[in-house]
């Protein structure tokens, strides 16, 4: 299924996406991005180990594992992004003193690994019917040499980029839960990359209700 | 009273305050705490930088040492930042392997130094495809009293600027290197980033 935006410069890659394929986790989710593919499994809410439990809330975890090797700064780096993103949406005050874990597995990379990540997160924890506040969503923005915005880059034009921005954009009133670049951009750019992945954010959300729709009619 | 009280209700706490524009310790919003910089204390360091602001302590120290290029990028030098989060600057960090929130610093100062060219690559490489700098920096924060990234960041390009490289040259006869400890010279650093954090206190 490919997306197209309005105007047509901003096109995303053709998206796939299969729920609950995993029969041991809660949830899981493979998302594919052209071809940047991303498994993820969740499990939660689970009891927790009482050096990790939270008093009042259920305590995120998640682990990135990277296609080759094992996972190193860069991973840890965004699995921290990762968590904070989903502790943004998670009602973990409903699952108190529980553990609630996510791990994703990287099974090709074509460029904008993290949204596909993102991605693939948020199907995992609707596919595992937690408790969200919102949803969210995941657009990578490359910000070429001469200033135009490219979405959702394959790996060749995120090498020849100036700039790329990753946005996590939630469901409700398209807020932003979290952003992270690459590179240098004026403050001017990056709102225009905001503004682009915001627009994105809708087609992406529509095509969350539609897996999701064609999940449940089946059985 | 008002310590019970910022345990029971922390965010009724805080509300207080901000209602009149202002925190706890007085600041207003904007407002930084005391910062102060003690440059070169390291003497055993090429270059090395303390910075305080209020309680958070950070020190840095850059140690310059040679190694070869890398074969796919034979022009350039490393630059291999590490931040520690030993269990000595706050009670919820354990002695052992480093925990995520010092690896994910760690990737941010790699990423800072990167996204802004501050050291360029290029400049660390003495003698194409044989010899280079690798510069160490090693981010330890001894007092963990919040804002941690914007600490480390300052403390990264005070250590740079006072870093002394000395002379190296290649002898041609004999293809080793040279080392004249007499002549140093210092860095160039080409951007001076700054970071800046903030808090959103949603209401």
């Amino acid at each position: 299924m490919a997306v197209e935006l309005e105007g047509g410069q901003c096109r995303l890659r053709p998206f796939s996406c299969e729920l609950g394929l995993l029969s041991r986790p809660d949830g899981s989710a493979t998302f594919l991005q052209g071809d940047t593919s991303v498994l993820a499994g969740l499990y939660g809410p689970a009891e927790a180990k009482i050096s990790k439990e939270l008093p009042d809330r259920a305590a995120l975890e998640v682990l990135l594992r990277p296609k080759v090797g094992l996972p190193g700064v860069l991973e840890r780096s965004r699995e921290q992004l990762l968590r904070q993103t989903c502790e943004a949406v998670v009602l973990g005050v409903l699952h108190p003193r529980t553990a609630i874990s996510l791990v994703l597995q990287v099974l090709s990379d074509a460029g904008s690994l993290l949204s596909c990540c993102l991605n693939a997160a948020c199907m995992a924890l609707l596919d595992a019917g937690l408790p969200l506040a919102a949803l969210f969503c995941g657009v990578t923005c490359a910000l070429q040499p001469d200033g135009t915005i490219l979405l959702d880059p394959t790996a060749r034009q995120e090498q020849e980029a100036r700039a790329i921005l990753t946005f996590a954009i939630s469901s409700s009133e398209r807020k932003v839960l979290m952003s992270t670049t690459k590179g240098s951009c004026s403050v001017e750019e990056m709102q225009q990359c905001l503004a682009a992945a915001q627009r994105a954010a809708t087609t992406i959300f529509q095509f969350y209700r539609d897996s999701v729709r064609r999940r449940y009619s089946k059985s | 009273m008002a310590a019970a009280f910022k345990t029971v209700e922390p965010l009724e706490y805080y509300r207080r305050f901000l209602k009149e524009n202002c925190r706890p310790d007085g600041r207003e919003l904007g407002e930084f705490r005391t910062t102060t910089v003690n440059i070169g204390s390291i003497t055993t360091a090429d270059g090395s930088a303390l910075v305080k602001l209020g309680n958070t302590t950070v020190i840095c120290g850059v140690k310059a040492e040679l190694a070869a290029p890398a074969v796919d990028s034979a022009n350039k030098g490393y630059i291999v930042p590490n931040v520690e989060l030993p269990s000595l600057c706050a009670e919820r960090f354990r002695s052992g392997p480093p925990g995520e929130e010092a690896q994910a610093a760690s990737q941010f100062i790699a990423d800072v130094i990167e996204n802004s060219q501050m050291i360029v690559k290029e400049d660390l490489c003495i003698a194409n495809g044989k010899l280079a700098w690798v510069l160490y920096c090693d981010i330890i924060c001894l007092d963990y009293d919040g804002n941690l990234l914007d600490a480390s960041v300052f403390a990264l390009l005070a250590a740079l600027k006072n870093v002394q490289l000395p002379l190296v040259t290649i002898n041609e006869e004999t293809g080793l290197s040279e080392v004249n400890l007499k002549q140093k010279n210092p860095l160039t650093i080409r951007k001076h980033p700054v970071a800046t954090s903030f808090a959103i206190f949603d209401e």
